[in-house]
């Protein structure tokens, strides 16, 4: 067996330049596929992260239909004692209970329809990136205080500060007039516009008063450990939610579809270009390999005349192309792994990302994501067409017959 | 010139030689090449889709506003200059469509819900070129004239606030001394766009209506110009500057919504990036290919050097023989490409992830598109960057020893 081992190796130096350049073309493919897909991941976890951490969680408690409809009286009736009742049972505090209402939001020289969310102040930090981000002033702090929290934009448009008393008016989940006096005491900046510009938070308390609610909120808000996780958390609110109740639990795909579905769409045009990439170097690996059977013919012919198995040879031109192959692998993983972890440290902008980041919701640097599998993926993906592309070649010879194959010139 | 035919006899003949060897290599770049443009098509397609739906919604290839408009798109930033100074002014030549509008937000409200709009007075019969639905496929009608009283909303929006064709909505939003403006409409018709955020959007009313209700007299919000091409909108913007003369905010789609420009910048980028990537994947087999080609000719162009062939015709010889290979595997690419995209070029139905790219700011069919720019683009790219990979084994081959050359086992 060594000997097999030691005649491939030295068949494939014979010809150092042209191993070398079918193996740079791997090289280059297999280093390429790493940081492509390393970034590729690592701008989908982002993405989702972002995504979640602004209002959606991994998973929501609501009404029926209220995710669609998103219509007042379609209530979580009791919503603070069943946010409880499942922070206990999860023993977490990643949740929290909202309500969320459409109102009139006027200062002294302007109005906006806008949206309002009642939060609970102590836990809505666990499940949202909006306390985190308030810039100016403070948060929202007092349960059933007068006070609210506003994007950058609205701020802006409102011609209001930290410190003034704006209007809110609105409807009641009893179709009845909603009407509060609120004290502005931060302004948050998400840097998404859309947020900026039409949301604003009070306390949950304050919230039901304001509008009825008797005690009921449009979602509970529960974050676990992890997309993987959501499931198992899923049958775990399960358990808590009252018996007679139609309250229906959503998982953060239901909430944002899109969100996915974005993923997939960039996937499946970033998975056709890296096949191509893939299709092109098996065409150069199997253009060597051919050649380099070719090119032996004679000699093919003289061991095969000595008694040497078709089969055999044939094992020696993969036992070839196998070598390159992983030379190729190593390589351009080293390769590969070397420049993503440069960018892991100080991510990726291109011009555009600015505009793009502030669109999705993203940062406007991209940091790759290194592990396993973006990391292998891609290279035992070229490792495996290689090994394809080398069939023919080796396949070939067993239609080869000794006598005329000696004859070659 | 003789020389250069017998040269190029002679590469042909090469070519030839090993027909096996170039079959696979026209392969690899016609696959190649293929790849390049219709992955460009595709992009293109995409990019053109979104930037001519987002035109359609934010509409106009050029807009005017008050300066302070784009920051706080409120009635206190209207324009004076009224519909009818603007057509005495404006000199149509270039421009395709023009229109009018007021533009402000506000808040809808039905006996059930509120919500918050762009209210939008049109006037209907100069919408119609920029419009983003067709006005005969709006159930029920869509508005008549600028005195028209009714209101045109998005189904979304109508299903959100339990309303429909033939019952009544109250619009309120504020005139100019911040006083509250509003007022009852009938829903008269409900339109359809290509995503839901649109559909709750927008609400159209008369532009004379919407004045009267506002209490601006002839004041609007906005002027848009529509040309021919969006990536022309020079002609159009002299247009608009001399229409509607000084003092006001003139500026192109691209200026207004950053991310659109942006991303056509992204992706002109991009089409580059991927066309040299998939040449680099190709160069290895191609050079790779020349260098075997060289190699198994030592002897006979050991040969030809001693027979008085000059070295430069070596050289010409072998880089003849790249630029056909090329130009063949161009041919295919180009063929290739264009049968293919052709056909789908009525549209590629994308809607099973129809709600990601509607985050991605697109719409579910995907048009491919074909520029004939890009294919020529595609095709220089790979035959410079061809006839510099080719440069080096034709050297090589060139300053061979004849004596040396020839004695080469």
């Amino acid at each position: 067996m060594k000997i097999v081992f030691r005649l491939a190796w030295r068949n494939l130096w014979r010809q150092p330049r042209r191993t070398w350049l079918t193996t740079g073309a791997m090289i280059f493919a297999n280093m390429l596929l790493v940081f492509m897909i390393s970034l590729q991941f690592g701008m989908y976890s982002l993405m989702i992260d972002n995504a979640l951490q602004v209002f959606t969680g991994h998973m929501q408690v609501q009404a029926p239909l209220y995710n669609d409809e998103k219509k007042m009286r379609q209530t979580v009736p009791n919503i603070v004692p069943l946010a409880n009742a499942i922070r206990e049972e999860l023993q977490s505090d990643k949740v929290a209970a909202r309500g969320w209402a459409f109102a009139l939001a006027s200062s002294d020289d302007r109005s906006f329809g806008i949206g309002i969310y009642g939060v609970e102040p102590e836990f809505e930090n666990n499940v949202s990136n909006i306390p985190g981000l308030t810039s100016l002033g403070r948060y929202l702090g007092d349960n059933d205080a007068a006070e609210i929290v506003m994007g950058s934009v609205l701020a802006r448009n409102l011609h209001v500060e930290v410190g003034d008393e704006i209007t809110l008016m609105g409807s009641g989940v009893d179709g009845s007039f909603a009407a509060a006096v609120v004290n502005i005491v931060g302004i948050f900046d998400s840097g998404v516009t859309d947020i900026d510009r039409n949301i604003a938070e009070i306390p949950l308390g304050f919230f039901q008063d304001t509008f009825f609610m008797e005690g009921a909120g449009h979602q509970v808000v529960v974050f676990g450990d992890g997309l993987a996780a959501v499931p198992e958390l899923k049958s775990r609110v399960q358990s808590v939610l009252p018996g007679d109740s139609d309250l229906v639990m959503l998982d953060w795909d239901a909430l944002q579809p899109g969100l996915k579905q974005a993923i997939q769409a960039d996937m499946s045009s970033a998975f056709f270009m890296y096949f191509v990439l893939v299709i092109l170097v098996s065409f150069s690996v199997l253009n060597t390999q051919l050649m380099s059977v070719l090119e032996r013919t004679r000699e093919f012919g003289i061991v095969m005349a000595l008694g040497l198995k078709p089969g055999k040879l044939g094992r020696l031109v993969i036992l070839e192309t196998a070598m390159m192959g992983l030379l190729g692998v190593v390589l351009g993983v080293a390769a590969g792994a070397l420049v993503t972890a440069w960018f892991t440290t100080n991510g990726l902008a291109f011009p555009g990302m600015d505009e793009m980041a502030a669109k999705f919701n993203l940062p406007a640097r991209m940091y790759p994501q290194i592990n396993a599998l973006t990391l292998l993926a891609g290279p035992i993906t070229v490792f495996i067409f290689t090994m394809l592309a080398s069939i023919y070649p080796a396949v070939r010879l067993h239609w080869q017959n000794p006598v005329d194959a000696m004859r070659v010139a | 010139m003789r020389l250069l035919r017998i040269l190029f006899r002679l590469a042909w003949r090469n070519l030839w030689r090993n027909h096996r060897r170039t079959i696979i290599m026209l392969g690899a770049i016609g696959v190649g090449v293929w790849a390049m443009i219709f992955m460009t098509a595709l992009t293109r397609g995409m990019v053109d889709q979104m930037i001519v739906d987002s035109i359609g919604v934010l509409p106009g290839h050029v807009q005017v506003h008050h300066p302070d408009y784009q920051d706080d798109p409120s009635i206190s930033n209207r324009m004076l200059i009224s519909a009818d100074d603007i057509s005495e002014r404006l000199d149509t030549g270039a421009v395709k469509a023009w229109a009018s509008r007021v533009r402000v937000p506000a808040i809808i409200t039905s006996e059930r819900e509120s919500r918050g709009v762009t209210l939008l007075g049109v006037d209907p019969e100069a919408e119609r070129e920029i419009s983003f639905f067709d006005y005969d496929e709006v159930d029920g009608r869509f508005l008549t004239d600028v005195n028209d009283k009714g209101i045109v909303i998005g189904k979304k929006l109508a299903k959100t606030l339990e309303t429909e064709v033939g019952k009544r909505v109250v619009l309120m939003s504020q005139d100019p001394d911040n006083e509250i403006a509003d007022r009852g409409f009938r829903v008269v018709g409900l339109y359809t766009a290509k995503t839901k955020a649109v559909e709750e959007a927008y609400a159209y009313v008369g532009r004379r209506t919407a004045q009267t209700m506002l209490r601006i007299g002839d004041a609007t919000s906005e002027v848009v110009f529509l040309g021919d091409d969006y990536r022309n909108v020079d002609p159009i913007y002299d247009v608009a500057v001399s229409a509607v003369g000084e003092g006001l905010s003139i500026r192109p789609w691209y200026d207004i919504d950053t991310y659109l420009g942006a991303m056509l910048g992204v992706m002109d980028g991009f089409v580059l990036v991927w066309v040299v990537v998939i040449f680099l994947a190709l160069s290895f087999g191609l050079v790779n290919t020349l260098v075997m080609a060289v190699f198994e000719r030592v002897r006979e162009i050991g040969l030809m050097l001693a027979l008085g062939m000059k070295p430069g015709s070596i050289l010409g010889q072998i880089v003849i023989e790249s630029m056909l290979l090329i130009t063949f595997g161009l041919a295919i690419g180009n063929a290739l490409a264009w049968a293919t995209v052709v056909p789908l070029e009525s549209g590629i139905d994308v809607s099973i992830v129809g709600d990601g790219m509607e985050m991605w700011g697109m719409s579910s069919m995907l048009y491919p598109k074909l520029y004939v720019s890009d294919m020529v683009l595609a095709s220089s790219v790979v035959l410079l960057l061809g006839f510099l990979a080719s440069l080096s084994p034709a050297w090589r081959a060139s300053r061979y020893e004849p004596v040396e050359a020839i004695t080469k086992v």
